[in-house]
Protein backbone atom coordinates (compact mmCIF):
# COMPACT_ATOMS: atom_id res chain seq x y z
CA UNK A 1 0.00 0.00 0.00
CA UNK A 2 2.11 2.96 -1.67
CA UNK A 3 -0.10 5.60 -1.46
CA UNK A 4 -0.16 9.38 -0.72
CA UNK A 5 -1.71 8.36 2.77
CA UNK A 6 1.87 6.55 3.69
CA UNK A 7 5.25 7.18 4.07
CA UNK A 8 7.60 6.72 1.52
CA UNK A 9 9.65 3.98 3.31
CA UNK A 10 11.14 2.37 -0.10
CA UNK A 11 13.47 5.44 -0.33
CA UNK A 12 14.61 4.96 3.43
CA UNK A 13 14.95 1.58 3.45
CA UNK A 14 17.19 1.79 0.31
CA UNK A 15 19.54 4.43 1.98
CA UNK A 16 19.71 2.18 5.49
CA UNK A 17 20.92 -0.63 3.64
CA UNK A 18 23.07 1.47 1.36
CA UNK A 19 24.83 3.09 4.67
CA UNK A 20 25.68 -0.70 6.01
CA UNK A 21 26.90 -1.81 2.42
CA UNK A 22 29.08 1.36 2.27
CA UNK A 23 30.26 1.25 5.45
CA UNK A 24 31.69 -1.81 5.32
CA UNK A 25 33.44 -0.42 2.02
CA UNK A 26 34.74 2.38 3.40
CA UNK A 27 36.34 0.92 6.74
CA UNK A 28 37.51 -2.17 4.96
CA UNK A 29 39.82 0.30 2.50
CA UNK A 30 40.69 2.41 6.25
CA UNK A 31 41.90 -1.09 7.53
CA UNK A 32 44.17 -1.67 4.69
CA UNK A 33 45.53 1.86 4.41
CA UNK A 34 46.03 1.27 8.58
CA UNK A 35 47.68 -2.15 7.16
CA UNK A 36 50.37 -0.39 4.83
CA UNK A 37 51.43 1.93 7.27
CA UNK A 38 52.07 -1.22 9.17
CA UNK A 39 53.33 -3.23 6.66
CA UNK A 40 54.63 -1.18 3.79
CA UNK A 41 54.67 -3.86 0.92
CA UNK A 42 51.04 -4.31 0.77
CA UNK A 43 51.16 -1.73 -1.81
CA UNK A 44 52.20 -4.89 -4.13
CA UNK A 45 53.69 -1.97 -6.50
CA UNK A 46 50.02 -1.67 -7.79
CA UNK A 47 49.44 2.49 -8.65
CA UNK A 48 45.72 2.57 -7.91
CA UNK A 49 46.97 -0.06 -3.79
CA UNK A 50 48.90 2.92 -2.93
CA UNK A 51 48.16 4.89 0.42
CA UNK A 52 48.12 8.10 -1.54
CA UNK A 53 45.24 6.96 -3.43
CA UNK A 54 43.87 5.08 -1.32
CA UNK A 55 43.36 7.44 1.48
CA UNK A 56 40.87 9.75 -0.21
CA UNK A 57 38.81 6.86 -0.97
CA UNK A 58 38.69 5.80 2.37
CA UNK A 59 37.70 9.10 3.62
CA UNK A 60 35.69 9.82 0.82
CA UNK A 61 33.68 6.61 1.65
CA UNK A 62 33.09 7.01 5.36
CA UNK A 63 32.14 10.55 5.19
CA UNK A 64 29.98 10.44 2.29
CA UNK A 65 28.59 6.95 1.79
CA UNK A 66 28.30 5.72 4.85
CA UNK A 67 27.77 8.80 6.50
CA UNK A 68 25.95 10.15 3.80
CA UNK A 69 23.61 7.51 3.12
CA UNK A 70 23.10 7.49 6.95
CA UNK A 71 22.08 11.16 6.83
CA UNK A 72 19.35 10.65 3.55
CA UNK A 73 17.92 7.81 5.48
CA UNK A 74 17.56 9.52 8.39
CA UNK A 75 16.93 12.54 7.08
CA UNK A 76 13.93 11.45 4.94
CA UNK A 77 12.73 8.80 7.70
CA UNK A 78 12.46 12.05 10.31
CA UNK A 79 10.99 14.91 7.83
CA UNK A 80 8.11 12.86 7.17
CA UNK A 81 6.88 11.27 10.72
CA UNK A 82 7.53 14.88 12.04
CA UNK A 83 6.14 16.55 9.54
CA UNK A 84 3.49 13.81 9.62
CA UNK A 85 2.90 14.04 5.69
CA UNK A 86 4.70 11.90 3.00
CA UNK A 87 7.91 13.06 0.60
CA UNK A 88 7.72 15.65 -1.03
CA UNK A 89 8.25 14.21 -4.33
CA UNK A 90 8.57 10.44 -4.61
CA UNK A 91 10.31 10.77 -8.32
CA UNK A 92 13.10 13.93 -6.99
CA UNK A 93 13.64 11.03 -3.50
CA UNK A 94 14.10 8.16 -5.82
CA UNK A 95 16.41 10.29 -7.98
CA UNK A 96 18.78 11.45 -4.72
CA UNK A 97 18.74 7.75 -4.28
CA UNK A 98 20.64 6.38 -7.67
CA UNK A 99 22.33 10.13 -8.30
CA UNK A 100 23.94 9.24 -5.03
CA UNK A 101 24.87 5.82 -5.48
CA UNK A 102 26.54 6.80 -9.00
CA UNK A 103 28.85 9.66 -7.54
CA UNK A 104 29.99 6.70 -5.07
CA UNK A 105 30.82 4.53 -7.63
CA UNK A 106 32.23 7.12 -9.60
CA UNK A 107 34.59 8.56 -6.77
CA UNK A 108 35.13 4.38 -6.33
CA UNK A 109 36.55 4.48 -9.70
CA UNK A 110 38.29 7.52 -10.50
CA UNK A 111 40.16 8.08 -6.77
CA UNK A 112 42.48 5.39 -7.34
CA UNK A 113 42.78 6.17 -10.61
CA UNK A 114 44.41 9.13 -9.39
CA UNK A 115 42.49 11.37 -10.86
CA UNK A 116 41.74 14.11 -8.24
CA UNK A 117 41.20 17.90 -7.46
CA UNK A 118 43.96 17.27 -4.15
CA UNK A 119 41.28 19.49 -2.07
CA UNK A 120 41.20 17.48 0.90
CA UNK A 121 37.28 16.13 0.98
CA UNK A 122 36.85 17.63 -2.02
CA UNK A 123 38.97 15.69 -4.39
CA UNK A 124 36.40 14.87 -6.67
CA UNK A 125 36.67 16.33 -10.40
CA UNK A 126 34.63 18.84 -11.67
CA UNK A 127 32.17 17.01 -13.57
CA UNK A 128 31.21 14.98 -10.53
CA UNK A 129 31.23 17.87 -8.37
CA UNK A 130 28.22 18.91 -11.01
CA UNK A 131 26.36 15.62 -10.16
CA UNK A 132 26.54 16.17 -6.96
CA UNK A 133 25.47 19.47 -7.05
CA UNK A 134 22.56 18.51 -9.02
CA UNK A 135 21.64 15.60 -6.31
CA UNK A 136 22.19 17.81 -3.65
CA UNK A 137 19.72 20.70 -5.19
CA UNK A 138 17.09 17.07 -5.71
CA UNK A 139 17.57 16.70 -2.07
CA UNK A 140 17.28 20.10 -1.09
CA UNK A 141 13.93 20.02 -3.05
CA UNK A 142 12.29 16.89 -1.56
CA UNK A 143 13.47 17.91 2.33
CA UNK A 144 12.14 21.55 2.11
CA UNK A 145 8.99 20.72 0.05
CA UNK A 146 8.11 18.10 2.54
CA UNK A 147 8.49 20.79 5.29
CA UNK A 148 6.34 23.30 3.80
CA UNK A 149 3.70 20.35 3.31
CA UNK A 150 3.73 19.24 6.81
CA UNK A 151 0.62 18.74 8.57
CA UNK A 152 1.79 20.04 11.64
CA UNK A 153 2.46 23.62 12.84
CA UNK A 154 5.86 23.20 14.56
CA UNK A 155 8.97 21.97 12.49
CA UNK A 156 10.63 19.55 15.13
CA UNK A 157 14.62 20.55 15.81
CA UNK A 158 16.03 17.79 14.04
CA UNK A 159 14.51 19.29 10.85
CA UNK A 160 16.03 22.51 11.72
CA UNK A 161 19.66 20.22 11.97
CA UNK A 162 19.02 18.21 8.89
CA UNK A 163 17.89 21.72 6.94
CA UNK A 164 21.10 23.50 8.07
CA UNK A 165 23.34 20.94 7.16
CA UNK A 166 21.54 20.50 3.79
CA UNK A 167 21.40 24.02 3.16
CA UNK A 168 24.87 24.59 3.95
CA UNK A 169 26.85 22.09 2.11
CA UNK A 170 25.23 23.27 -1.26
CA UNK A 171 26.85 26.53 -0.67
CA UNK A 172 30.63 25.26 0.69
CA UNK A 173 30.12 22.20 -2.20
CA UNK A 174 29.95 24.92 -4.64
CA UNK A 175 32.14 27.76 -4.12
CA UNK A 176 34.84 25.45 -2.64
CA UNK A 177 34.82 23.75 -6.14
CA UNK A 178 34.53 26.72 -8.09
CA UNK A 179 37.26 25.69 -10.66
CA UNK A 180 38.53 25.95 -14.44
CA UNK A 181 38.55 22.80 -16.45
CA UNK A 182 41.47 21.98 -18.57
CA UNK A 183 40.31 18.75 -19.68
CA UNK A 184 37.51 16.42 -18.80
CA UNK A 185 39.40 14.90 -15.57
CA UNK A 186 41.57 17.78 -14.30
CA UNK A 187 39.93 21.20 -13.25
CA UNK A 188 42.43 24.39 -11.14
CA UNK A 189 41.16 26.31 -8.53
CA UNK A 190 39.70 29.96 -8.96
CA UNK A 191 41.11 30.82 -6.07
CA UNK A 192 45.14 32.08 -5.48
CA UNK A 193 47.38 31.06 -2.68
CA UNK A 194 46.45 31.71 0.61
CA UNK A 195 42.78 32.35 -0.28
CA UNK A 196 42.42 29.01 -2.11
CA UNK A 197 43.27 27.42 1.52
CA UNK A 198 41.31 29.92 3.37
CA UNK A 199 38.29 28.28 1.11
CA UNK A 200 39.52 24.86 1.63
CA UNK A 201 39.21 25.08 4.86
CA UNK A 202 36.15 27.15 5.22
CA UNK A 203 34.61 24.06 3.20
CA UNK A 204 36.66 21.29 5.20
CA UNK A 205 35.97 22.84 8.59
CA UNK A 206 32.29 23.07 7.86
CA UNK A 207 32.21 19.78 6.29
CA UNK A 208 32.89 18.62 9.74
CA UNK A 209 30.82 20.97 11.30
CA UNK A 210 27.85 20.60 9.13
CA UNK A 211 27.95 17.52 7.29
CA UNK A 212 29.44 15.60 10.65
CA UNK A 213 27.71 17.68 13.08
CA UNK A 214 24.45 19.30 11.85
CA UNK A 215 22.99 16.36 10.23
CA UNK A 216 23.81 14.17 12.70
CA UNK A 217 22.63 16.14 15.58
CA UNK A 218 19.54 16.14 13.74
CA UNK A 219 19.61 12.31 14.39
CA UNK A 220 20.22 12.58 18.08
CA UNK A 221 17.13 14.69 18.30
CA UNK A 222 14.99 12.53 16.97
CA UNK A 223 16.27 9.10 17.76
CA UNK A 224 17.62 9.62 21.52
CA UNK A 225 13.96 10.45 22.13
CA UNK A 226 12.02 8.11 20.47
CA UNK A 227 14.41 5.37 22.00
CA UNK A 228 14.30 6.81 25.72
CA UNK A 229 10.72 7.52 25.18
CA UNK A 230 10.74 10.52 26.82
CA UNK A 231 11.19 14.53 25.11
CA UNK A 232 13.74 15.97 24.93
CA UNK A 233 15.26 17.23 28.01
CA UNK A 234 15.58 21.40 27.07
CA UNK A 235 13.69 22.12 24.01
CA UNK A 236 14.74 25.62 24.58
CA UNK A 237 17.94 24.53 24.79
CA UNK A 238 18.04 22.74 21.54
CA UNK A 239 17.04 26.58 19.87
CA UNK A 240 19.45 28.19 21.61
CA UNK A 241 22.04 25.23 20.87
CA UNK A 242 20.90 25.33 17.23
CA UNK A 243 21.48 28.98 16.48
CA UNK A 244 24.68 29.01 18.56
CA UNK A 245 26.31 26.05 16.48
CA UNK A 246 25.56 27.11 13.19
CA UNK A 247 26.94 30.29 14.13
CA UNK A 248 29.87 29.72 15.59
CA UNK A 249 30.66 26.77 13.46
CA UNK A 250 31.10 29.00 10.31
CA UNK A 251 34.33 31.13 11.30
CA UNK A 252 36.41 27.87 12.95
CA UNK A 253 37.67 26.73 9.41
CA UNK A 254 41.06 28.68 9.80
CA UNK A 255 42.41 27.06 12.63
CA UNK A 256 43.36 24.28 9.96
CA UNK A 257 46.01 26.99 9.04
CA UNK A 258 47.61 27.89 12.15
CA UNK A 259 51.55 29.15 11.25
CA UNK A 260 50.90 29.52 7.71
CA UNK A 261 50.68 32.04 4.89
CA UNK A 262 47.44 33.03 6.21
CA UNK A 263 47.20 35.89 8.36
CA UNK A 264 47.49 36.14 11.84
CA UNK A 265 44.48 37.81 12.71
CA UNK A 266 42.66 35.18 10.52
CA UNK A 267 44.34 32.33 12.25
CA UNK A 268 43.64 33.95 15.43
CA UNK A 269 39.49 34.68 15.05
CA UNK A 270 39.42 30.54 13.94
CA UNK A 271 41.28 30.26 17.35
CA UNK A 272 38.88 31.69 19.31
CA UNK A 273 35.55 30.66 17.35
CA UNK A 274 36.76 27.27 17.69
CA UNK A 275 37.13 27.53 21.70
CA UNK A 276 33.86 29.48 21.59
CA UNK A 277 32.29 26.19 20.05
CA UNK A 278 32.83 23.97 23.10
CA UNK A 279 29.92 25.95 24.64
CA UNK A 280 26.95 25.11 22.31
CA UNK A 281 28.50 21.87 21.29
CA UNK A 282 28.22 20.61 24.99
CA UNK A 283 25.02 22.29 25.39
CA UNK A 284 23.52 19.82 22.94
CA UNK A 285 25.94 17.00 24.06
CA UNK A 286 24.34 17.68 27.85
CA UNK A 287 20.57 17.85 26.01
CA UNK A 288 20.97 14.58 24.68
CA UNK A 289 22.15 12.83 27.50
CA UNK A 290 19.87 14.68 29.92
CA UNK A 291 16.69 12.98 27.94
CA UNK A 292 17.71 9.83 29.80
CA UNK A 293 17.88 11.56 33.30
CA UNK A 294 14.99 9.65 35.52
CA UNK A 295 15.15 6.40 32.76
CA UNK A 296 19.05 6.06 33.22
CA UNK A 297 18.17 1.71 33.70
CA UNK A 298 16.67 1.75 30.60
CA UNK A 299 21.13 1.87 28.95
CA UNK A 300 21.49 -1.44 31.08
CA UNK A 301 19.51 -3.73 28.38
CA UNK A 302 18.83 -1.32 25.32
CA UNK A 303 21.88 -1.28 22.94
CA UNK A 304 20.65 0.65 20.65
CA UNK A 305 20.19 3.32 23.60
CA UNK A 306 23.65 2.31 24.28
CA UNK A 307 24.89 3.52 21.18
CA UNK A 308 23.19 6.57 20.75
CA UNK A 309 24.29 7.78 24.26
CA UNK A 310 27.88 6.41 24.30
CA UNK A 311 28.22 8.55 20.57
CA UNK A 312 27.31 11.16 22.63
CA UNK A 313 30.02 10.42 24.84
CA UNK A 314 32.82 10.63 22.09
CA UNK A 315 30.83 13.96 20.74
CA UNK A 316 31.89 15.36 23.81
CA UNK A 317 35.56 13.91 24.41
CA UNK A 318 36.55 15.41 20.64
CA UNK A 319 34.46 18.51 20.85
CA UNK A 320 36.52 19.09 24.64
CA UNK A 321 39.50 17.81 22.55
CA UNK A 322 39.20 20.10 18.85
CA UNK A 323 39.46 23.61 20.70
CA UNK A 324 41.78 23.00 22.86
CA UNK A 325 43.71 21.22 19.58
CA UNK A 326 42.69 24.92 18.10
CA UNK A 327 44.78 26.75 20.46
CA UNK A 328 48.25 27.88 18.65
CA UNK A 329 50.61 26.68 21.13
CA UNK A 330 48.90 23.45 21.41
CA UNK A 331 48.23 23.43 17.73
CA UNK A 332 52.49 23.51 16.67
CA UNK A 333 52.61 20.45 18.54
CA UNK A 334 49.81 17.92 17.21
CA UNK A 335 49.92 19.63 13.69
CA UNK A 336 50.48 17.45 11.01
CA UNK A 337 50.91 14.53 13.82
CA UNK A 338 49.05 11.24 14.01
CA UNK A 339 47.26 13.68 17.43
CA UNK A 340 44.99 14.86 14.38
CA UNK A 341 43.97 11.44 13.00
CA UNK A 342 43.53 10.11 16.75
CA UNK A 343 40.73 13.26 16.90
CA UNK A 344 39.32 12.95 13.84
CA UNK A 345 38.46 8.92 14.37
CA UNK A 346 37.05 9.72 18.09
CA UNK A 347 35.06 12.28 16.56
CA UNK A 348 34.24 9.92 12.96
CA UNK A 349 34.04 6.19 14.70
CA UNK A 350 32.97 7.45 17.84
CA UNK A 351 30.24 10.24 17.54
CA UNK A 352 29.06 10.07 13.95
CA UNK A 353 29.62 5.96 13.59
CA UNK A 354 28.07 4.91 17.04
CA UNK A 355 24.90 7.47 16.62
CA UNK A 356 24.90 6.00 12.53
CA UNK A 357 24.61 2.35 14.00
CA UNK A 358 22.35 2.89 16.75
CA UNK A 359 19.78 5.06 14.55
CA UNK A 360 20.13 2.28 11.62
CA UNK A 361 19.34 -0.18 14.41
CA UNK A 362 16.68 1.60 15.14
CA UNK A 363 15.25 1.49 11.70
CA UNK A 364 15.92 -1.64 10.23
CA UNK A 365 13.39 -3.38 12.24
CA UNK A 366 10.55 -0.58 11.60
CA UNK A 367 10.97 0.07 8.07
CA UNK A 368 10.82 -4.01 7.16
CA UNK A 369 7.88 -4.90 9.44
CA UNK A 370 9.70 -6.83 12.24
CA UNK A 371 9.31 -6.04 15.96
CA UNK A 372 13.03 -6.16 16.81
CA UNK A 373 16.67 -6.76 15.21
CA UNK A 374 17.27 -10.72 14.37
CA UNK A 375 19.23 -10.76 17.42
CA UNK A 376 19.66 -8.32 20.31
CA UNK A 377 22.84 -10.07 21.82
CA UNK A 378 24.56 -9.33 18.45
CA UNK A 379 24.34 -5.92 18.83
CA UNK A 380 25.10 -6.09 22.01
CA UNK A 381 28.07 -7.79 20.92
CA UNK A 382 28.37 -4.95 18.10
CA UNK A 383 28.28 -2.32 20.60
CA UNK A 384 31.44 -3.80 22.57
CA UNK A 385 33.45 -4.47 19.98
CA UNK A 386 33.26 -1.09 18.43
CA UNK A 387 33.45 0.71 21.53
CA UNK A 388 37.19 -1.32 22.48
CA UNK A 389 38.12 -0.71 18.58
CA UNK A 390 37.64 3.01 18.84
CA UNK A 391 39.57 3.13 22.45
CA UNK A 392 42.29 1.11 20.98
CA UNK A 393 42.45 3.58 17.40
CA UNK A 394 42.27 6.73 19.44
CA UNK A 395 44.76 5.95 22.53
CA UNK A 396 47.49 4.89 20.07
CA UNK A 397 47.18 7.39 17.94
CA UNK A 398 47.28 9.94 20.93
CA UNK A 399 50.39 8.00 22.08
CA UNK A 400 51.77 8.43 18.33
CA UNK A 401 50.91 11.72 18.08
CA UNK A 402 52.48 13.43 20.76
CA UNK A 403 55.32 11.40 20.55
CA UNK A 404 55.81 12.15 16.90
CA UNK A 405 55.38 16.00 17.70
CA UNK A 406 58.07 15.91 21.14
CA UNK A 407 60.62 13.85 18.31
CA UNK A 408 60.01 16.96 15.64
CA UNK A 409 60.81 19.48 18.11
CA UNK A 410 63.36 18.37 20.24
CA UNK A 411 66.89 20.13 19.70
CA UNK A 412 70.45 19.58 20.91
CA UNK A 413 72.33 22.16 22.70
CA UNK A 414 73.97 22.89 19.26
CA UNK A 415 70.73 23.79 17.61
CA UNK A 416 70.70 20.42 15.39
CA UNK A 417 67.71 18.39 15.38
CA UNK A 418 67.67 15.18 17.97
CA UNK A 419 66.18 13.02 15.80
CA UNK A 420 65.83 12.55 12.28
CA UNK A 421 62.36 12.09 10.46
CA UNK A 422 62.91 8.27 10.07
CA UNK A 423 63.45 8.20 13.55
CA UNK A 424 60.27 8.98 14.43
CA UNK A 425 58.55 6.51 11.86
CA UNK A 426 59.96 3.90 13.51
CA UNK A 427 59.05 4.87 17.17
CA UNK A 428 55.16 5.30 15.88
CA UNK A 429 55.57 1.73 14.16
CA UNK A 430 54.05 -0.52 17.29
CA UNK A 431 51.20 2.32 17.43
CA UNK A 432 50.30 2.03 13.72
CA UNK A 433 49.72 -1.83 14.51
CA UNK A 434 47.42 -1.05 17.45
CA UNK A 435 45.70 1.41 15.61
CA UNK A 436 44.95 -1.37 12.57
CA UNK A 437 43.93 -3.85 15.41
CA UNK A 438 41.29 -1.18 16.49
CA UNK A 439 40.02 -0.57 12.98
CA UNK A 440 39.80 -4.10 12.30
CA UNK A 441 37.39 -4.77 15.92
CA UNK A 442 35.49 -1.91 14.31
CA UNK A 443 34.91 -3.14 10.76
CA UNK A 444 34.40 -6.63 12.58
CA UNK A 445 31.33 -5.25 14.37
CA UNK A 446 29.76 -3.45 11.24
CA UNK A 447 30.10 -7.24 9.37
CA UNK A 448 27.87 -8.69 12.78
CA UNK A 449 25.61 -5.64 11.69
CA UNK A 450 25.62 -6.82 8.52
CA UNK A 451 24.81 -9.94 9.61
CA UNK A 452 22.04 -9.32 12.06
CA UNK A 453 20.21 -6.98 8.92
CA UNK A 454 20.30 -9.66 6.64
CA UNK A 455 18.84 -11.92 9.08
CA UNK A 456 16.09 -9.34 9.89
CA UNK A 457 14.95 -8.36 6.22
CA UNK A 458 15.16 -11.61 4.83
CA UNK A 459 12.00 -13.36 5.03
CA UNK A 460 9.78 -10.09 6.22
CA UNK A 461 7.20 -7.87 4.70
CA UNK A 462 8.22 -4.02 4.21
CA UNK A 463 6.39 -2.04 6.60
CA UNK A 464 3.96 0.38 5.10
CA UNK A 465 2.93 2.00 7.92
CA UNK A 466 -0.64 1.87 8.41
CA UNK A 467 -2.46 3.55 10.97
CA UNK A 468 -3.76 0.19 12.23
CA UNK A 469 -0.04 -0.97 13.00
CA UNK A 470 1.61 -0.29 16.55
CA UNK A 471 4.18 2.24 16.12
CA UNK B 1 32.56 55.46 8.10
CA UNK B 2 35.11 52.90 6.92
CA UNK B 3 35.15 49.41 6.67
CA UNK B 4 35.97 48.10 9.81
CA UNK B 5 33.20 50.36 11.52
CA UNK B 6 30.79 48.02 9.64
CA UNK B 7 32.65 45.34 10.36
CA UNK B 8 32.42 46.84 14.22
CA UNK B 9 29.09 47.56 14.49
CA UNK B 10 28.19 43.85 12.52
CA UNK B 11 30.22 41.62 15.09
CA UNK B 12 27.28 43.69 17.67
CA UNK B 13 24.23 43.59 15.78
CA UNK B 14 25.15 39.11 15.45
CA UNK B 15 25.94 39.58 19.17
CA UNK B 16 22.07 41.38 19.72
CA UNK B 17 20.36 38.81 17.76
CA UNK B 18 21.85 35.99 19.63
CA UNK B 19 21.06 37.65 23.17
CA UNK B 20 17.57 38.52 21.61
CA UNK B 21 16.91 34.52 20.20
CA UNK B 22 17.98 33.34 23.93
CA UNK B 23 15.92 36.01 25.58
CA UNK B 24 13.04 34.79 22.68
CA UNK B 25 13.43 30.84 23.42
CA UNK B 26 13.35 30.71 27.63
CA UNK B 27 10.50 33.71 27.28
CA UNK B 28 7.25 32.17 29.60
CA UNK B 29 5.53 32.21 26.55
CA UNK B 30 7.19 30.04 24.27
CA UNK B 31 6.98 26.80 26.98
CA UNK B 32 3.77 25.31 25.87
CA UNK B 33 4.86 25.88 22.01
CA UNK B 34 8.04 23.81 22.95
CA UNK B 35 6.52 21.30 24.88
CA UNK B 36 4.13 20.57 22.03
CA UNK B 37 6.94 20.76 19.51
CA UNK B 38 9.42 18.35 21.89
CA UNK B 39 6.32 15.46 22.17
CA UNK B 40 6.12 15.64 18.24
CA UNK B 41 8.46 12.62 17.61
CA UNK B 42 6.65 10.34 20.72
CA UNK B 43 3.28 11.21 19.61
CA UNK B 44 2.88 10.79 15.62
CA UNK B 45 0.61 8.64 14.38
CA UNK B 46 2.04 5.78 11.62
CA UNK B 47 0.35 6.93 8.80
CA UNK B 48 0.54 10.94 7.36
CA UNK B 49 -2.72 13.12 8.19
CA UNK B 50 -4.87 12.91 5.21
CA UNK B 51 -4.59 15.74 2.85
CA UNK B 52 -7.51 18.15 3.38
CA UNK B 53 -7.55 19.68 -0.07
CA UNK B 54 -8.06 16.06 -1.31
CA UNK B 55 -10.53 14.38 0.57
CA UNK B 56 -10.74 11.95 3.15
CA UNK B 57 -9.83 9.03 0.70
CA UNK B 58 -8.11 5.48 1.12
CA UNK B 59 -6.98 3.13 -1.33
Amino acid sequence: MDTADTYNYKVVRQFAVMTIVWGIVGMLVGVYIAAELVWPQLNLDVPWLTFSRLRPLHTNAVIFAFGGSALFATSYYVVQRTCQTRLFSDGLATFTFWGWQLIIVLAAVSLPLGITSSKEYAELEWPIDLLIAVVWVAYAIVFFGTIVKRKVSHIYVANWFYGAFILTIAVLHIFNNLEYPVSLTKSYSIYPGAIDAMVQWWYGHNAVGFFLTAGFLGMMYYFIPKQAQRPVYSYRLSVVHFWALISTYIWAGPHHLHYTALPDWAQSLGMVFSLILLAPSWGGMINGMMTLSGAWHKLRDDPILKFLIVSLSFYGMSTFEGPMMSIKTVNSLSHYTDWTIGHVHSGALGWVGLVSIGSIYFLIPKLFGKERMYSVKAMEVHFWIATVGIVLYIASMWISGVMQGLMWRAVNDDGTLTYSFVETVKAMHPYYFVRFLGGTLFLSGMLIMAWNAVKTISGATPATATANQSA
Amino acid sequence: MDLNDIRAWYTVVLFVTFIGIWAWAWSGKRKARFEEAARLPLEEPDAPRPDKNKGDHHE
